[in-house]
């Protein structure tokens, strides 16, 4: 085989990895602000934090324009069906982070009108701890997402069709869901 | 807290007691007579303004006798003197007589409480849920219900990647 040498402003990569390359760097979050937590989410967006040196300043109020949700706070039962309603309008692809232990587990509140974790009812790709979480850490969660982008993207999409990424949830498969007898799947 | 109100509630509320608490007036009032005293207390002792209304679960509790205790809060915007007054309900139909007819205000309020404890509020123009989803079939906040629920915080569809 000959070898070609290539100019110097000459890169050779895969299609997929460009389309992923170009989804990573320029998420649209949408601020799914419920709580406390909210307020560190706009302390990452604002000027100290700057989250727009990773590409995801642009925070729309719209889920059609969106392809990133953050769930910063707890979501109360009667918030879920408006949650899963925003979710499902937002367009493929699309990703999730819950921020802070509400969102997550349902943090200290376990009462009967917090919902326990928020990947019980949709998917979540990314989990941040802390109540409420710094904003370096809800960065380092888009840095870490930018990541997972990068390296599962393909340029159709294909794999966003999938549940595959779900099934391995923990919080799906083992935890007791009450008043339900059989596991979901 | 002027001696005239209090012994006006006194004189023409058949059965209520009237007790003193770090400066506070509280009349407990039989349950048929609430909306009679609150009538009294709005129109002739300058009692105004309907703070608030609530109510308190006694379920368990020491020296008890009765099951819910309602609690309503008046201010007298001119003296800004404050009263509460107390009335006692029970089961198996917990019911008083509505108080939008004296305050409009009074209708959330109410509605709240119904949707708490299941009072009912007779005469109410709109008693439904407030807080809680209008499918939600308990009422949290009587000391009965379990704190963690029966189950309706995960009674819910599960949204997995390809169903959207
Ligand atoms: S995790 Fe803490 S800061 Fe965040 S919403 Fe819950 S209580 Fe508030």
């Amino acid at each position: 085989m000959s070898q070609v040498d290539l100019p110097d402003d000459v890169v050779i990569t895969k299609l997929d990895e460009l389309a992923s390359w170009c989804r990573k760097n320029s998420l649209w979050p949408m601020p799914f602000a419920t709580a406390c937590c909210g307020i560190e989410l706009m302390a990452t967006g604002a000027s100290r934090h700057d989250l727009a040196r990773f590409g995801a300043e642009v925070f729309r109020f719209s889920p059609r324009q969106c392809d990133l949700m953050i769930v910063a706070g707890r979501v109360a039962m009667k918030m879920l069906p408006v949650m899963q309603r925003i979710w499902q309008q937002m367009h493929e692809p699309k990703w999730c982070i819950s921020m802070g232990a509400c969102a997550s587990t349902g943090g200290v509140f376990d009462t009967y009108a917090v919902v326990q974790g928020i990947d019980r009812f949709i998917p979540v790709d990314m989990y941040i701890p802390g109540c409420p979480p710094r904003p370096e850490q809800l960065i380092q969660a888009i840095m870490d997402l930018q990541e997972k982008i990068q390296r599962e993207g393909t340029l159709d999409g294909k794999e966003f069709n999938t549940s595959q990424r779900q099934q391995t949830k923990r919080a799906l498969t083992e935890l007791p869901i009450m008043g339900q007898s059989t596991v979901i799947r | 807290m002027s001696t005239e109100t209090t012994q006006q509630i006194e004189q023409r509320i058949a059965g209520c007691t009237v007790s003193e608490f770090r400066g506070q007036a509280r009349v407990v009032v039989p349950c048929e007579a609430i909306h009679e005293a609150l009538t009294l207390l709005k129109n002739e002792c300058g009692f105004d303004l309907l703070v608030e209304i609530t109510c308190v679960d006694y379920l368990n509790f020491r020296d008890a006798t009765d099951r819910f205790g309602l609690v309503y809060l008046l201010a007298n915007s001119a003296t800004n003197e404050r009263i509460i007054l107390r009335t006692y309900v029970n089961e198996p139909d917990p019911s008083v007589p509505t108080a939008t007819d004296l305050w409009r205000g009074a209708n959330w309020m109410e509605r709240e409480v119904f949707d708490m404890y299941g009072i009912n509020f007779a005469g109410h123009p709109d008693l439904r849920r407030i807080l809680m989803p209008e499918e939600f079939t308990a009422f949290p906040l009587r000391k009965d219900y379990p704190m963690q629920g029966r189950g309706e915080r995960h009674n819910f569809p599960v949204i997995r990647r390809g169903d959207a």
